[in-house]
């Protein structure tokens, strides 16, 4: 089908925008047909229901001003994390650690895609295809394709990128930190968790004045992946994420992502639950004042027997910040004792502030329990009262009524020292 | 220490007039204690003086020592001394009870140009003081009042005064949702804190209170003014032929 005008201008301009693709022949191969799924999808452009509240030009036209760079990458020191550093996308030796880890390999996408017969292939570009270009129907199962051309975009042109395979518990947390002088960024990591393995993953910093960085996880049996997200307070970043996860038999994915600031941020996270009894888990907490715009969209499908997934995502937004929430839940047919929770709350700190909420839940199996909610609130002036009365100042009382609002999305931490760090950034942030 | 002169408040949202013309003086070191049908104005007179929003003072005025509360926002009033402990204490998710009552003390003290109490001073004299109104460090640990029974979240309020040794203590309706031994113990909590330098003003509807915490001088307030004023026995009289015998006087 022919795509409208505007999209295919702007796609064939994209298109020939393209830098090359890796010389390597899985890479390259899998770089082509990125390319030809991206012709096919066409980019994305704001009449597209699915950035219907996210206008997508800014990161699919010519990138905005970017002065300021970044100095706050050290939230997780504490967990004496293996420390691996992007400069605007491209890996900094330097300012990286040895790639040398106990239990697991890690190499950069750039040497992986030269190794002829390289695991990666089976992974890279793969979770995004199959969530691209899903059939509508698959013998029982019923998919609903969304397309998601920014993510096919970033399989087709990364540069560089992580890829990891565990193959054991990761003695201690991988963190990715990101820095940028003002260029774009495009970067995709794999990783693979092996049956029993597992691993947590640390990011933080601003990847470039534009970035598109992508995750795709393969979670084997009884394996398990945590994830935590810093996105810092850089006010003319324009960030979009793609975490793309496929989960086997009792397997755990955890994410939880803090974002302040920024006037773009799209954060997507899209699930297959493959394996029974699966857990899958994804929240986030924002702050939000000023020029914000800040988007998570989340979609989750249950393909196996008695899986659990959730998501909690509370946004904290003020001066005409406005946030986004698009979370969807998808049952298949014989993913029976499915337990499916999402809620979505906004607190508006005042009326110029705006929360656009579209929760979805679509079931096909008939022994479910599945459950949404979604609330837009302000200040609970009671308790504002009940905190002043005992001499807490206004704005500190507000500070203190924010984090209580926001303590429901970092609950969801598994690790206590982990969350104990993100806490206290999450406290600078909202007192600086 | 707190005087009160021919306050006139109404609701801020309607055209309704709560206190008509309330005059009270509360002298250092006295307990005072307010009796009144429903709906007298008992539990506006608490929130006017703590500054709560929604009520529009017409007339009068208040004072604290001298200086003028009407004028002040809430925290400023709670650093000159006063303190209301709620008829509701109101339940904040996600908030821990020392971290809240760590933040109001030291927002106080800084407000007064005192040193803020470190982690560990701060720590030692809660412990203590929670101990004496019996609660643990569960209590202490969890989210301000949530999940607490209406005992507890009394005897919250009460830790929360002896923090903060406000000059100027109000109890609204503390005795509501308590049982005998929780009454108790929230008035041996009270008592200990009576101190020549420290005034009391206990909004009650029953006796019952006023047999643990015993008042100086007791007030009954009917239609947003104060119609009589006495000793302890003005309580008893009302416990025995309740209001009507007091209204009709007036009529």
């Amino acid at each position: 089908m022919a795509l409208p005008k505007a999209k295919q201008d702007l796609t064939e301009a994209t298109l020939s925008a393209l830098p090359a693709p890796f010389d390597g022949a899985w890479a390259k191969a899998a770089q082509d047909e990125a390319r030809v799924r991206l012709a096919a999808l066409g980019m994305p452009v704001r009449r597209d229901e699915y950035w219907k509240f996210t206008n997508p030009a800014a990161y699919t036209t010519e990138a905005a001003e970017f002065a300021t760079s970044t100095d706050t990458l050290d939230v997780f020191d504490a967990a004496k994390p293996l420390t691996i550093t992007f400069v605007d996308g491209v890996l900094d030796a330097d300012a990286s650690d040895d790639m040398m880890l106990e239990g697991v390999t890690i190499e950069t996408l750039v040497d992986a895609a030269d190794v002829d017969l390289h695991w990666a292939k089976g992974l890279y570009g793969v979770l995004e295809n199959a969530a691209n270009t899903a059939p509508a129907k698959d013998g029982a199962a019923l998919y609903r394709s969304v397309p998601r051309p920014l993510a096919a975009l970033n399989t087709a042109a990364a540069r560089d990128g992580l890829v990891i395979r565990v193959s054991g518990a990761a003695s201690r947390p991988i963190r990715i930190s990101y820095r940028s002088n003002g260029g774009d960024a495009m970067i995709h990591h794999v990783i693979k968790v092996d049956e029993g393995a597992s691993l947590t993953l640390l990011e933080e910093g601003t990847a470039g004045a534009r970035s598109n960085v992508m995750l795709e996880v393969d979670i084997a049996d009884k394996a398990a992946f945590h994830h935590l997200r810093m996105q810092e307070p850089v006010a003319d970043r324009h960030t979009l994420t793609n975490t793309f996860a496929r989960l086997g038999n009792e397997s755990t994915f955890k994410s939880f992502g803090l974002t302040a600031q920024g006037v773009l941020t799209r954060n997507e996270t899209i699930m297959e639950l493959t394996g029974d009894d699966a857990v899958a888990h994804v929240a986030g907490a924002c702050l939000g004042d000023g020029n914000v715009h800040h988007d998570d969209t989340v979609y989750i499908t249950h393909d196996a027997v008695n899986c659990e997934s959730r998501q909690v995502f509370k946004k904290v937004l003020r001066n005409g910040a406005v946030g986004v929430f698009q979370g969807k839940i998808l049952v298949q047919p014989h993913a029976q004792k499915t337990d499916g929770y999402q809620i979505s709350q906004s607190l508006l700190l005042d009326d110029d502030s705006q929360f656009l909420a579209k929760p979805e839940l679509e079931i096909y199996a008939d022994d479910v329990a599945c459950s949404h909610g979604s609330t837009s609130g302000a200040i609970d002036e009671a308790a504002l009262f009940y905190l002043r009365s005992r001499g807490v100042p206004h704005a500190e009382a507000i500070n203190l009524l924010t984090l209580s609002f926001l303590a429901e999305a970092l609950e969801e931490i598994d690790d206590e020292a982990l969350a104990e760090m993100v806490q206290t950034r999450l406290e600078q942030w909202l007192r600086a | 220490m707190l005087s009160i002169k021919n306050l006139h408040v109404s609701l801020e949202e309607e055209d309704k007039q709560i206190l008509k013309g309330v005059n009270l003086e509360l002298e250092a070191g006295k307990v005072h204690a307010i009796m009144g049908p429903n709906g007298s104005g008992k539990s506006t007179l608490s929130y006017v003086l703590s500054g709560r929003d929604g009520y529009e003072v017409t007339e009068g005025e208040a004072s604290l020592d001298g200086e003028d509360i009407l004028e002040m926002e809430p925290e400023e009033r709670a650093a000159a001394g006063l303190f209301l402990a709620f008829q509701y204490p109101v339940e904040i998710p996600g908030v821990g009870n020392m971290t809240f009552l760590r933040t109001a003390v030291n927002a106080q003290r800084k407000a007064r140009g005192e040193e803020e109490l470190s982690a560990g001073d701060f720590l030692k004299v809660v412990r203590a003081k929670a101990k004496d109104l019996k609660i643990d460090a569960d209590m202490l640990k969890r989210p301000v009042n949530v999940g607490f029974s209406g005992g507890e979240k009394k005897r919250n309020e009460i830790l929360q005064m002896a923090m903060l040794e406000p000059k100027m203590c109000i109890l609204d309706e503390t005795d509501s949702g308590l049982d005998v031994d929780a009454m108790k113990l929230v008035s041996q909590g009270v008592n200990a804190l009576r101190d020549e330098n420290r005034t009391f003003l206990v909004i009650t509807h029953y006796q019952r209170l006023l047999d643990h915490i015993k008042p100086d001088v007791v007030h009954i307030m009917a239609d947003g003014k104060i119609i009589k004023s006495g000793g302890p026995e003005l309580a008893l009289e009302v416990e025995n032929n309740g209001y009507a015998d007091l209204l009709a006087e007036m009529a």
